[in-house]
């Protein structure tokens, strides 16, 4: 939940950020290791093995990062050993973000007309290649050069009908993948649900500090995360090997009372168990930043003083040492909730984002890992083409989404439908529904039948998103 | 009477410590040095009976909160003060169970200053909520509905005639007294907004100010909500809503919850919504039923809420709150008091993730800090000096937070701990500081063990 949608914007705290929030914790605890799974036992972690690879672990991944990831621990090394998952980042601009302000249609003469203070000069600005009525914002610079080199397709008004104004439900649509207020796990989550393992918590990742909705599962493990560096369980005044040993006990308590037939006892002694399982996972970023071990820095330089460039860097990173991620849920920088005063923050956040998401892809490139994620950008809703009193736009309907990569194809994603013809609420008409693109990532980049996921997708035109 | 409609079954068990920690952590925040034993030789009903009204005036004992920088805690004013000032009640308080209904209705009634944006209201409501902790809930929904918190946070200050908001009219059914689902309409809901109309506030330097009825804002006309009609207005609404014939059941059940995690049974939910009715919608009767139920201490263990184990941390050892960090650990812990997650309030089956647990490491870390043992410190070394069996380090250890129950597996763990401390001190050099960080580190294990987790 940003403190946007709070403070700047509406109180809307209605029955759908309930299910909103419901959804967010659908499999009962997120991320607990779900009831029925069989213990860890047979996985040999008996103390003095465990001991041995405890420290096997520590000299091996400091010693040989980039060459052998597999000692992390068996289930990482499982997911290894195969050939590696496509990955997913799924960026999600909070608030709803004004598509007419990253490509705007400049010349329009009714855009003008309904944008008297906050329309874009046509002086500036390039031409969008896929469509010339709309010119790319300078701020969106960023997506600018990735277009013009193939890497990403715009939606340019995608969305739904009918549209819903609330940020909750528009956004929960979107994260469970169908309009169903109901529907309690995320369209991603329902994908690790079918592909995941019962007991790799990075599979599905939240570089934040709670688990994205479109991320929760009903069956397996999943993490939220806002920064690997600090996930820590030190003591004052213990250390050495009464250190290990004691973070080992942690471990312990939690894995000797998992078989546990006391629910409450099992679900404290999971998130045990599981937690310290992520430390490990996560212990090459845990040193100091000098001594970090290589594959962590990285090979370019993101934009300064910016959480989501950090958090973007932590992902490449961890791919690069071998983590087994297969989807990603990250926040963009920037709140697009901008009922008054939007130009004093949205170009500077559009910036923002735009230059981290072009560090990202550059960082994916210079470690050779660019064919392996997709990223898709996307945002609850655009916003009404004629602005408010506020120099700002209210909620609108259909709105912009992006999947960037190496592997995109370039090509337009359905087409701008103008701000001449608008719904009956006066907001932008999709051409394309959000579950086409939702439908195209599952069918296409993961190679995985769309439909067990998101229902009647098949009654949508699925772009062809990959070269 | 000839017959009495049949009886709610009690717990006829061993009431030992074990039931009586259980009663502690459920109904309060765990026991303060030897309340347990205490509790435990009264026997089941006058431990109940003395959690429901305990003897005196309530009141805060212990050392009060020291701050960092020594300055007094000024809940209405400086950020997260508000938070300090009811955690401070919550470990302090001689009325644990009154403190504890207080927090289940700001999960029930669920208000987030987030949405308010002002701290002293949220503590007025908090004193409202306090105040009827045990009492009537008729009376409760009557106060929360006109409260300033609740008007700003449901938009209870914006429904007016002439544009009604719905905010406030659908939650007090679906999550304040009835429960989604079939037992009212659409129709029902705007209704009750209309019905809701007339309460506003002015502006003023300090914010929002002088909140009160208009009735040139208040929709007068007939409504018509349940099947009833009338002229309705906000104490219409409450009233509907309470004697609803679904209420007693979505009212028992919701309760239930907060105590018991297994379901409960239909002899006993229709026993305790007979109760709820016959003493006049009083939460009282009810709770304390429930404590005596069998299924509270016989059923399986129920996950504290971040702040009760945090809170209890420091009852356990009668010390006062010492940091302005617990605001900041709560927060990770997934409990900043006053910010529920949404009206909804907290989702008591979602406390414990990967992020949440290691902030539950920080809470049992920062609940015994200023007592960490130094390691480099002569006179602590000299204490640690002969030989201490990995056993008897437990033993203290468990002693220092006053012997709470730990189940066998842990013991073993921790035990297992002891022993693997001695043999890693392979110098003479490390002994005596191993031995002094061993019982640091077996504090903190103790605190954030699947059983202090736990209740």
């Amino acid at each position: 939940m940003s403190e946007q949608i709070h403070t700047r914007a509406c109180r809307e705290f209605t029955r759908a950020q309930v299910l909103r929030e419901a959804a967010a914790r659908a499999g009962n605890g997120l991320p607990l290791i779900e009831p029925g799974m069989p213990l860890p036992a047979g996985s040999g972690l008996s103390r003095r093995s465990f001991l041995l690879r405890g420290g096997a672990f520590m000299l091996t991944l400091y010693g040989a990062l980039n060459y052998n990831p597999l000692r992390l621990s068996d289930a990482i090394a499982q997911a290894a050993a195969g050939p590696p998952d496509p990955v997913l980042v799924s960026v999600f601009l909070d608030g709803g973000a004004d598509s007419l302000s990253v490509l705007a249609p400049v010349e329009d003469a009714t855009y003008r007309r309904l944008r008297p203070t906050l329309a874009l000069s046509p002086d500036i600005g390039t031409p969008f290649g896929d469509d010339t009525r709309l010119r790319w914002n300078p701020a969106a610079d960023g997506l600018r050069i990735l277009h013009e080199e193939g890497k990403l397709a715009v939606a340019p008004s995608i969305g739904y009908t009918p549209a819903d104004q609330s940020h909750f439900t528009s956004r929960h649509y979107w994260e469970v993948g169908d309009t169903d207020p109901r529907l309690q796990t995320g369209w991603l989550g329902r994908y690790l649900d079918a592909v995941g393992a019962p007991d790799n918590p990075l599979q599905g990742l939240s570089v934040d500090y709670s688990l994205s909705p479109a991320l929760a599962p009903s069956k397996v493990p999943v993490a939220a995360l806002a920064n690997p560096r600090s996930y820590r369980f030190g003591h004052r005044n213990v250390w050495g090997e009464v250190d290990e040993a004691m973070i080992d006990a942690i471990e312990r308590m939690g894995q000797a009372s998992q078989g546990s037939r006391d629910n409450g006892l099992r679900t404290a002694a999971d998130a045990s168990a599981q937690s310290m399982k992520l430390r490990r996972q996560l212990l090459p970023f845990a040193t100091e930043e000098d001594n970090a071990p290589p594959g962590i820095a990285s090979p370019v330089t993101y934009p300064k003083d910016e959480d989501f460039g950090e958090q973007l860097q932590f992902v490449a990173a961890m791919l690069a040492i071998g983590l087994p991620l297969r989807c990603v849920a990250i926040r963009a920088a920037g709140g697009y909730d901008t009922h008054d005063q939007q130009r004093e923050s949205f170009d500077k956040d559009l910036k923002s984002a735009a230059d981290c998401l072009l560090a990202f892809q550059r960082d994916l490139e210079a470690r050779g890992l660019a064919d392996r994620v997709l990223v898709h950008i996307w945002s609850e809703f655009g916003r009404r083409p004629e602005e408010n009193g506020s120099n700002g736009c209210d909620h609108g309907a259909a709105g912009m989404a992006m999947v960037m990569g190496s592997r995109v194809r370039r090509q337009l994603l359905g087409e701008f439908t103008g701000v001449d013809v608008l719904d009956e609420d006066d907001n932008m008409r999709p051409s394309m529904d959000f579950r086409a693109l939702h439908g195209a990532i599952l069918d296409q980049w993961f190679n995985f039948d769309a439909a067990r996921v998101i229902p009647k997708v098949r009654s949508y035109n699925l772009p062809a998103i990959l070269n | 009477m000839a017959r009495r409609s049949s009886p709610l079954p009690t717990y006829r068990g061993h009431f030992g410590n074990a039931q009586a920690e259980r009663l502690l952590w459920r109904a309060g925040f765990g026991p303060r040095p030897g309340e347990a034993d205490k509790l435990a030789r009264m026997g089941l009903k006058r431990a109940v009976r003395q959690m429901m009204k305990p003897r005196g005036k309530s009141r805060l004992v212990g050392p009060a909160p020291v701050l960092e920088d020594n300055t007094p805690l000024t809940p209405y004013d400086q950020w997260g003060h508000d938070h300090l000032w009811w955690f401070d009640r919550m470990v302090r308080t001689t009325n644990p169970l009154q403190e504890r209904m207080t927090l289940v209705w700001h999960d029930w009634f669920a208000t987030s200053n987030d949405g308010v944006g002002s701290q002293r209201l949220m503590l007025q409501q908090n004193a409202l909520f306090r105040r009827l902790a045990t009492g009537s809930f008729l009376s409760l929904l009557l106060e929360v509905t006109h409260n300033p918190a609740t008007l700003v946070w449901l938009s209870g200050n914006e429904n007016t005639k002439d544009a009604p908001n719905e905010n406030y009219g659908r939650e007090v059914m679906e999550l304040f007294t009835l429960g989604a689902g079939a037992h009212y309409t659409e129709h029902d809901v705007r209704e009750q907004a209309r019905a809701l109309t007339g309460w506003t506030n002015g502006w003023g330097d300090q914010g929002y100010e002088n909140f009160h009825f208009d009735p040139k804002l208040h929709d007068n006309g007939r409504k018509r909500i349940f099947k009833q009609s009338g002229r309705f207005d906000w104490r219409d609404t409450c009233r509907l809503c309470v004697h609803h014939r679904d209420h007693p059941n979505f009212f028992v059940k919701k309760l239930w919850s907060y105590f018991i995690p297994t379901p409960v049974s239909g002899r006993t939910l229709s026993g305790l919504k007979r109760l709820y009715v016959k003493s006049g919608f009083k939460s009282g009767p009810v709770i304390q039923a429930i404590l005596m139920h069998p299924a509270m201490y016989q059923g399986p263990r129920m996950v504290k809420p971040p702040i009760v184990h945090s809170a209890g941390l420091l009852r356990m050892r009668g010390v006062g709150i010492a940091t302005q960090s617990w605001t900041w650990i709560s927060e990770l812990t997934g409990q900043r008091l006053f910010f529920p997650p949404n009206v909804a309030g907290w989702d008591d089956d979602a406390w414990l993730d990967t992020g949440t647990f290691r902030a539950r490491w920080l809470a049992a870390r920062e609940s015994w800090e200023p007592d960490i043992l130094d390691p480099g410190d002569d006179p602590t070394l000299a204490r640690y000096e002969n030989a201490e069996a990995p056993d008897a380090a437990v033993a203290a250890a468990l002693a220092f937070w006053g012997n709470p129950t730990i189940g066998k597996t842990t013991l073993n763990v921790l035990n297992e701990f002891a022993q693997r401390c001695d043999s890693e001190a392979d110098r003479d050099w490390k002994k005596a500081p191993y031995r002094v960080m061993r019982q640091n580190a077996l504090r903190s294990l103790i605190a954030a063990c699947p059983d202090m987790q736990t209740c």
